[in-house]
């Protein structure tokens, strides 16, 4: 057995444990919901026999602020969610089997892990992983859980059945220290992005809530909301800060891939800037998000539009992985697939 | 215009960063024509009076709006996208001529809209140079404004401290023969010292007994914004001054041959930039010895996969020792601020035609182009004088030749097995006299009869290193020489393609690049924070209130505030006994 079999091996159980992830996390958040819903049939009870259905203006102060609270308690402060925790646990086993699969592949290559689509795979969904499972210890953010195992099953799996290609040589312009900076730190920063990415999904989601839960204020009708467990969930606003945060850190590094991207480019092809296929996509998702860094600070854009940049510019990394790689022509054509 | 920041109560004497007027600290809308804040005097009555100066200024006022500058960052964004679905002249001539042939319809339209030149279309310069001159007319007044900023003292100390989201207060017993003013400014001057060694700009704003000190830092995260967008004008204007003064030329070197850097020598094409000197080049030499290659042995990962490129050369400038030096993918040689670039190869093999007197009309190595990643290559053989017709041949290399089923030749391997070659032969006007350019690798058959191939009695010519064919009708004879029979290692010569760049801008767009880069890390990452503590005597105790304002982006301000209070109240406790601090706010 080759040391990519047994890569492949690890893959396919790191995919199968962050399947079980997704279901635990998914379970988490079903079971939020229902605590969710009691809480709030318990209240609609006590309100309804004095005379009111919806929240008062204090009651969802105080759940903002309670989930803000629950969001920066330390690890071994947070709400003692069974199946959140099992969803952690199972996440970190997938992750150990994912880092097996990765350190194994790069073993059977001789080389650093990521110069195909297959492998920028496998490493960038490792990468999403990491930043998420190190981000959990300093933020309660396992509601993204199943968003992320869900993510990682997809990306991964498509990889491994439609972009698995051998291992051959490089091709000589791969051949370069830039091959380990550049697209090492250009998979770093999609892992921040893919966070702030679906920190955005949830903040639109959350906000939704809010404007309902609003204006169900001092009427008798209690708010609809078809997710229950965003009133477990830190509010739309704080959603937005971290998922800024995340996306500046990304933000830096991505400006730094194009700039690192450049000074590869004026060696391998003897300029550094030519507007080829992938560095146009590289040069537009920055300035989405530089576009989505403005909008932040723009009035009327703040919110729920600033939010939309965040997904069209993940949207556009996901693109540029895909479709661009696979799919147009241009001097990177390095996904290793048959054209 | 000094009222900068929607915290009213706060900002009296502050200055904050100035900001584009839509920008989210800023106070009060500013869409209308005319309602520019300080000039009253563009109304009258009500009625906006609007001359061109107040157009203009309204004009430039949203020019230099956030929210302008956000549109075009989206739009820049988008217009970028059509470059990378059709085919760029810049980078990809032959993919526009193709697309032309496959879209006769769409062509013009397209061409119309520039959308093969999109980077230098009309449309696209508009957006970006809108958005520079945006950029600039937001930079220019920030710059000024924050210098000002950087040389001023921390602002005066709010009234109403309370007022502020991250606000703490506690109450602090005044010791045994000390006056609660005393105490007041002695807890001030703990803060004080403790807030200066956290690198706090400070000013003690003392009134009547009421003891605070203003604090202020991370004027850093207003210098690294401004250094940023100034950086990228800098990107700019390197890379459009340095276009003039860049040139890129291309040229072929077979085995045993060189070049010479000189116009008309040695460049098979030569694109000189607007202010490019093309009589003052460094006439230096460059002549390939060897190109090696290494080919993936069959039935190994990656068979046939060619690789580690190596052109051997030497160097010489006039008058110096010659140098040996190799060329690499990913390694340029520099010579005389002139960077070499390897950018490919193939087969140049050797062919001589003999015409009917036995004759020798033409006796060349002749670059093939390659066709596939196992060097199928085409290549054309002009002779002009042969004593009768013009003769063209298009011919066809492979390096290992095998059969197709369907009884075409094909390559089965790049490296030299079993090379053969074949050609059709034409006759008659190769074109090449009335003057036009044509390309060496292309064979213009319009005025010329097939007499060897396909469409021919004779079918096409087909050789081996070191054979000989006749031509047709005793036209001739056509040789494939081996060279190991002139000493050399291999019975093909090899070529490679080489550019040569001179771009001297390219340092300074680097500069740029990396002082942006340092910019946006100092204006992401340092927060920029207000802190104030203020004693105020209040009967036998002293209250003290720790307040702080962020300004932009802070996600750590409530910590810090937190933090202040509970390290000066503990300095503080040390000495009397007061009580802890406790959260005036819950947020
Ligand atoms: C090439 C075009 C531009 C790009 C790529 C760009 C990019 C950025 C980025 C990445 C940031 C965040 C880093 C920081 O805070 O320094 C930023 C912030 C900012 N930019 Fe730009 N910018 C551009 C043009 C402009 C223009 C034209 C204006 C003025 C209208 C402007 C005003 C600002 C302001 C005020 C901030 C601070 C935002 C805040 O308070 O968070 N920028 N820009």
């Amino acid at each position: 057995m080759s040391f990519d079999d047994i890569s492949v091996l690890l893959l396919w159980t790191a995919i199968a444990i962050y399947t079980l992830g997704f279901l635990a996390f998914t379970v988490d958040l079903a079971r939020r919901s229902e605590l969710a819903i009691a809480a709030q049939d318990a209240k609609a009870r006590t309100l309804v026999a004095a005379g009111g259905g919806g929240q008062s203006i204090e009651d969802i102060r105080a759940e903002e602020a309670a989930a803000k609270i629950a969001l920066e308690a330390a690890p071994s402060k947070r709400g003692r969610y069974l199946f959140a925790r099992l969803g952690v646990v199972l996440t970190t086993i997938g992750f150990l089997f994912h880092v097996g699969a990765d350190v194994t592949r790069g073993i059977a290559a001789g080389r650093v892990p990521w110069s195909n689509n297959y492998e920028f795979a496998l490493t960038g969904t490792l990468l999403v992983v990491m930043v998420f499972l190190t981000v959990l210890v300093k933020y309660d953010l396992r509601f993204l859980g199943a968003f992320i195992n869900g993510l990682i099953v997809i990306l991964l799996g498509g990889a491994a059945l439609a972009y698995y290609v051998e291992v051959v040589p490089l091709s000589d312009p791969l051949k370069s220290v830039w091959l380990v900076i550049h697209v090492f730190v250009a998979s770093l920063a999609s892992a921040f992005f893919a966070l702030a990415f679906a920190l955005s999904v949830v903040q639109l989601l959350q906000s939704r809530r809010e404007r309902n839960a609003l204006a169900a204020v001092g009427t008798d009708a209690a708010p609809r909301t078809r997710l229950p467990f965003l009133r477990t969930l830190p509010s739309a606003e704080v959603l937005e800060s971290l998922a800024y945060r995340f996306a500046i850190i990304g933000f830096v590094l991505w400006t730094f891939t194009l700039i690192a991207g450049a000074i590869w480019a004026n060696d391998a092809w003897g300029r550094y800037w030519g507007f080829d296929t992938k560095e146009v996509w590289t040069f537009v998702i920055w300035v989405v998000y530089a576009g989505y860094i403005h909008a932040r600070a723009t009035r009327g854009w703040r919110g729920t539009r600033s939010a939309w940049l965040s997904i069209v510019g993940f949207t556009a990394v996901i693109f540029n992985f895909t479709i661009v790689n696979q799919f147009f022509q241009g001097l990177h054509s390095y996904s290793g697939l048959p054209s | 215009m000094s009222r900068r920041s929607s915290e009213d109560s706060v900002s009296e004497t502050v200055d904050g960063p100035l900001r584009p007027n839509d920008h989210l600290d800023q106070t009060g809308q500013t869409d209308q024509p005319g309602d520019d804040g300080g000039s009253a005097s563009a109304f009258s009555g009500g009625q906006p009076v609007l001359g061109v100066v107040g157009w203009l200024r309204w004009g430039w006022r949203q020019l230099t709006s956030m929210r302008t500058a956000l549109v075009l960052l989206l739009l820049l964004a988008i217009a970028a996208i059509p470059g990378s679905l059709v085919p760029q002249r810049s980078a990809d001539p032959n993919g526009v001529t193709q697309w032309r042939a496959t879209n006769p319809d769409l062509y013009p339209t397209f061409e119309t809209l520039q959308l093969f030149d999109v980077y230098s279309s009309v449309w696209f310069s508009a957006i970006y140079i809108l958005l520079f001159i945006s950029l600039i007319g937001c930079v220019l007044p920030r710059t000024k404004h924050h210098w000002k900023a950087l040389r001023a003292r921390p602002p005066r100390t709010p009234a109403r401290l309370s007022r502020l989201t991250d606000h703490r207060e506690t109450t602090a017993g005044v010791p045994e023969g000390e006056d609660a003013a005393g105490h007041a400014a002695h807890a001030v001057d703990l803060a004080e010292a403790q807030l200066r060694s956290a690198r706090y700009r400070v000013e003690r704003y003392d009134r009547g007994g009421v003891a605070s000190v203003s604090a202020e830092r991370g004027y850093l995260r207003e210098t690294g914004n401004l250094i940023f967008h100034g950086a990228l004008v800098g990107v700019l204007i390197s890379v459009g001054i340095g276009g003039g003064f860049t040139y890129t030329g291309q040229t072929v070197i077979t085995e045993g041959d060189g070049f010479v850097n000189s116009l008309g020598l040695g460049y098979t094409s030569f694109n000189p930039g607007r202010f490019v000197d093309t009589e003052a080049l460094t006439p230096y030499s460059i002549s390939l010895d060897r190109f090696d290659v290494t080919y993936a042995k069959p039935g190994t990962p990656g068979s046939g996969q060619a690789g580690d490129f190596e052109a051997h050369v030497t160097t010489r400038f006039p008058g110096q020792e010659a140098e040996d030096q190799v060329i690499e993918v990913n390694h340029p040689i520099t010579m005389a601020g002139d960077r070499v670039y390897l950018m490919g190869n193939g087969y140049a093999p050797t062919i001589t035609v003999r015409n009917r007197a036995g004759t020798v009309v033409f006796s060349e190595a002749v670059p093939f182009l390659p066709q596939s990643p196992t060097m199928t290559s085409q290549g054309v053989v002009k002779v002009p004088d042969t004593g009768g017709k013009q003769l063209g041949l298009v011919g066809f290399f492979y390096p290992t030749v095998a059969k197709l089923p369907s009884g075409a030749l094909t390559s089965a391997y790049g490296d030299l097995v079993d090379p053969r070659l074949t050609f059709f032969v034409y006759e008659g006007d190769l074109g090449i006299n009335n003057g036009d350019a044509r390309s060496v690798y292309a064979l213009d058959t319009d005025g010329m009869t097939e007499i060897a191939g396909r469409n021919a009695d004779t079918p096409s010519l087909e050789l081996s290193p070191g054979q000989t064919v006749d031509l047709p009708g005793g036209r001739g004879t056509v040789t494939f020489e081996d060279e190991t029979k002139n000493g050399a290692p291999e019975s093909v010569k090899r070529y490679v393609s080489l550019s040569i760049h001179n771009d001297s801008s390219a340092p300074w767009v680097l500069f740029f690049a990396i002082l942006s880069l340092l910019g946006l890390f100092t204006a992401l990452f340092v927060p920029r924070r207000r802190m104030w503590v203020k004693a105020t005597p209040d009967g036998d105790d002293v209250r003290i209130e720790y307040a702080g304002l962020a300004r932009g982006e802070d996600p750590a301000i409530g910590v810090a505030v937190a933090d202040l209070a509970e390290r000066h109240g503990k300095a503080l406790g040390d000495e009397p006994a007061s009580a802890p601090a406790t959260p005036a706010n819950v947020n």
